[in-house]
């Protein structure tokens, strides 16, 4: 991260809270403002020699997407640092892991990104089924692939609209979610849950499709794509909505890989990184479609990047309703999960980023070790060298832009 | 005793009728009084149905109901806000000024109604005709600001705090342009034989009247341009959306009236909407004709005045037919069997508000000073500004669901560089054009 003040700045000088009355203190290094160093107890002089702001922005707010807390560094508006608080919605998923069977375990996933539920079920699925060195069955995977497809819909349109109610339109938000609930319509009718899905299990999945399936599918697509040009008319050319996020919560694609960041964010830098096509998973590698990528890696592009990914999820879905095979769903599984002894890292590309599962076997029933790399989680990281410079709702723009789920966040 | 009012009381409303000036101008204090009562219950009325409309409105836009559980179609439902807030806990926060906190909703809420005296909703339905009205509006809505900011200082918490400094800086900033435009639209009123303009808000209407023409419309397009300056300025001089970051949602939680609740915030939202209605009158009296009826000098002569008097009651008539179509499209069950009652009872009531003003309307025709016609006049007048004000409600309301916010850097751009020299330009363009005119 750069480090803007230099040795020629002037200095200020950095007093306590008990001796701020006098201003000829002296003349001592003033703090790194701009780099790493955050000091949240004592407050630095400004510019105006007045003391810095810090202001808690939550666990209780309006913008934060959950119990997400960050500390801000303000001088006026201007956001000198943040701190990123995080751990309050922690329910230990990766210890309770290690006391479930395999097969037990499976649900638990869903309640980690519980917007894109699917999308965690398929990860933890492919990761345990490549540890048993079993393959679900062609049909099982098409099936896979439109589900989580189409929570990948659901994800953005989420996404989109808490967004844009961020900064401040409030009506996409209701046009989202009213499309988003055909979606979980569909994902009701094939397993019974509407959010939590648990669609898919080891080897396969466990329910075959519903009669009409393929044409509700169809049905949706029709109509969602005129849906998707709707939220666009009310925003991608809207000046307001341009003014406030062109040039807003920048990240460089060296930086936003050298932080790990992974997904939209990290394509909207120009990045064309996304491991459906970089290492296909699932049946991904039968169908054609194109990675967006954005230019400048700001709040805009990274918008434009998931609606073009909304519509490229839309022709995937197509192709694989329109050839998916017949055959079994279920591929032989032994009933006991018994991996052999090993590890393995099997990562796949969820609404959010790289969602890998890091699982250790140590040959009985349960995981030794599970680790998730959750995209959310490494995607916060970039909150603070986003922000570092632009004004308090600016945060909240970008909050939004890098789409994070508390849940996984906190795991 | 009964009989002697029942002679006095047409006499005296007579006398009232019968006078072209407004009671401050007449020196009738108790006809001035009367009209402060009228119309502070008048904004309270127009405030609660305001909250209603905007939940409606706002849900419709957004493929919602809205309200629809407190009486038909939530008809009630400010009513049981109203009551709600009363009955809940006032807080004061321990570590707040406590006196600067209980007065600063106060402050709010008396600078938005006192501009209301110099309203004209006719030429003689206004409490006074002030010599300097449209700048004595000005200075007092202005004042609003200090609720706003006081209210954040007085919390003492870091959110209303930055509410109440962005609230201020804003105001700042769009009071100058909302203030050239202003003088634009004065500097058109002196275009008579005479020479002279007026700050009077009635003078300003009477120089349209005059001219023939909303000003809106004079020296097309600057009267259009200094019309649109001040018609953005003044959403950010009420705090609406896309202007509203003195209690931005999602940035600010709440604003400068985080730690407000109950009536205190109450408060706050009856100043905002009363503000909101005293700027959109603001627009109406300098550019569209205040209480003239459309096209006075396309659509003239008595048939057209008679055509254009049932526009009040064809309204209420069209209101009542809505009512009445929302009761036939209710469910047959019994729970909305009250709900139908309410709603044809309220369908009614405006029916029969309707047939009265058709009935003064059709009785008021004759251009002889009776009571009838006199009144006629009077509705018309009122009706007509009204409705040129519901149309700036409904924009409110409208860019509120449409527009995201701005942020406040850009909102002071947009202030100071955008709108600021357009009003500027468009006052000396105007100043110009009206010596060649002249």
């Amino acid at each position: 991260m750069s480090a803007p003040t230099g040795e020629d700045t002037k200095n200020i000088s950095h007093l306590a809270p008990s001796n701020r009355e006098n201003s000829d203190q002296g003349e001592t290094e003033r703090k790194n403002v701009g780099g790493n160093d955050l000091t949240f107890e004592n407050p630095d002089k400004t510019y105006l020699d007045s003391n810095e702001l810090i202001i808690n922005m939550g666990p209780q707010h309006p913008a934060t997407h959950g119990v997400l807390r960050v500390i801000l560094k303000l001088d006026g508006e201007k956001v000198l640092g943040t701190e990123c608080v995080i751990g309050y919605l922690h329910r230990g998923v990766e210890k309770i892991a290690e006391n479930r069977t395999y097969t037990m375990f499976n649900p638990y996933v869903d309640r980690m990104d519980y917007v894109a539920a699917v999308s965690n079920g398929l990860g933890y699925c492919e990761a345990v089924e490549k540890l048993l060195n079993v393959e679900a069955t062609p049909r099982a995977k098409y099936i896979r692939v439109i589900l989580t497809e189409l929570n990948r819909i659901a994800s953005h349109q989420l996404w989109l609209g808490t967004h844009a109610l961020d900064i401040g339109a409030m009506t996409p938000l209701f046009y989202t979610f009213r499309d988003r609930e055909e979606i979980l319509k569909i994902f009701e009718k094939y397993c019974g849950a509407r959010l939590t899905t648990h669609a898919f299990r080891i080897g396969g999945c466990q329910y075959e499709t519903y009669a009409g399936f393929e044409k509700e599918v169809k049905n949706f697509l029709t109509f969602v794509a005129p849906k998707i040009d709707e939220y666009e008319t009310l925003l991608t050319t809207n000046r307001i909505w341009m003014e406030r996020t062109k040039n807003v919560g920048v990240i460089s694609a060296a930086d936003a890989i050298a932080l790990g960041v992974t997904g939209p964010v990290l394509r909207a830098s120009g990045v064309k990184w996304d491991l459906r096509k970089a290492q296909p998973y699932a049946a991904y590698s039968e169908f054609d479609f194109e990675i967006p990528v954005g230019t400048n890696g700001d709040t805009y592009d990274r918008y434009l990047v998931r609606m073009a990914e909304m519509r490229q999820s839309l022709r995937i879905i197509e192709q694989a309703v329109n050839s998916i095979p017949e055959g079994p769903i279920m591929a032989k599984v032994p009933k006991v999960i018994k991996p052999p002894v090993g590890e393995i890292y099997h990562s796949i590309e969820s609404p959010k980023g790289e969602l890998g599962y890091f699982i250790v076997s140590d040959g009985s029933t349960q995981p030794y070790r599970l680790r998730v790399r959750p995209p959310s989680f490494v995607n916060l990281q970039a909150l603070d060298i986003m922000v570092r410079g632009l004004l308090v709702a600016d945060v909240v723009a970008v909050i939004g832009t890098i789409d994070i789920v508390l849940g996984e966040v906190d795991r | 005793m009964p009989n002697m009012i029942a002679i006095w009381m047409p006499n005296f409303i007579m006398s009232y009728l019968g006078s072209t000036v407004t009671p401050g101008e007449a020196g009738s204090q108790f006809w001035a009084l009367i009209y402060v009562l009228i119309i502070f219950a008048g904004v309270s009325v127009a405030v609660m149905s305001m909250n209603w409309l905007e939940r409606k409105a706002l849900a419709h836009f957004q493929i919602r109901l809205g309200p629809m559980r407190v009486g038909p179609h939530g008809l009630l439902q400010p009513i049981a806000d109203a009551l709600k807030l009363m009955l809940k806990e006032d807080i004061i926060p321990s570590e707040a000024d406590q006196f600067v906190f209980w007065v600063a909703p106060l402050i709010g809420l008396l600078a938005a109604f006192t501009v209301y005296t110099v309203i004209p909703f006719g030429p003689s339905q206004a409490v006074s005709d002030m010599n300097i009205g449209i700048l004595f509006m000005l200075g007092v809505s202005s004042l609003g600001v200090l609720g706003v900011v006081v209210a954040g200082w007085a919390s003492n918490s870091h959110y209303p705090l930055i509410g109440a400094l962005r609230s201020s800086a804003q105001m700042v900033s769009y009071e100058v342009a909302m203030g050239l435009a202003v003088v634009s639209a004065i500097l058109m009123t002196s275009l008579n034989e005479k020479g002279t303009g007026t700050l009077s808000m009635i003078g300003i209407v009477r120089a349209q009247e005059q001219q023939g023409i909303w000003f809106i419309f004079k020296f097309f397009p600057l009267g259009l341009i200094a019309f649109i300056v001040f018609a953005i300025a003044m959403i950010a001089e009420t705090n609406r959306a896309p202007f509203d970051m003195a209690e931005a949602e999602s940035e600010l939680t709440a604003g400068y009236h985080t730690e407000y609740s109950g009536l205190r915030w109450s408060l706050f939202m009856l100043a905002e909407y009363a503000a909101m209605i005293a700027v959109s009158s603001i627009a109406v009296t300098l550019w569209l004709g205040g209480w003239m009826r459309p096209f006075v000098r396309l659509l003239h002569g008595p048939s057209w005045d008679f055509i254009f008097s049932l526009f009040p009651g064809l309204t209420f008539l069209g209101l009542a037919a809505i009512a009445f179509v929302g009761v036939l499209r209710m469910p047959a069950h019994s729970f909305f069997k009250i709900q139908k009652i309410g709603l044809e009872a309220f369908g009614g009531l405006l029916g029969f508000i309707a047939l009265m003003l058709l009935v003064i309307a059709i009785a008021g025709r004759s251009q002889d000073p009776s009571i009838g016609s006199r009144l006629n006049e009077s509705i018309g007048y009122i009706y007509w500004f009204l409705l040129k004000v519901a149309v700036f409600m409904y924009l409110f309301i409208w860019y509120r669901a449409t527009w995201p916010r701005y942020r406040f850097d850009q909102l002071m751009r947009v202030g100071w560089k955008v709108l600021l020299p357009i009003s500027l330009a468009v006052l000396i363009v105007t100043a110009i054009v009206g010596v060649l005119v002249a």
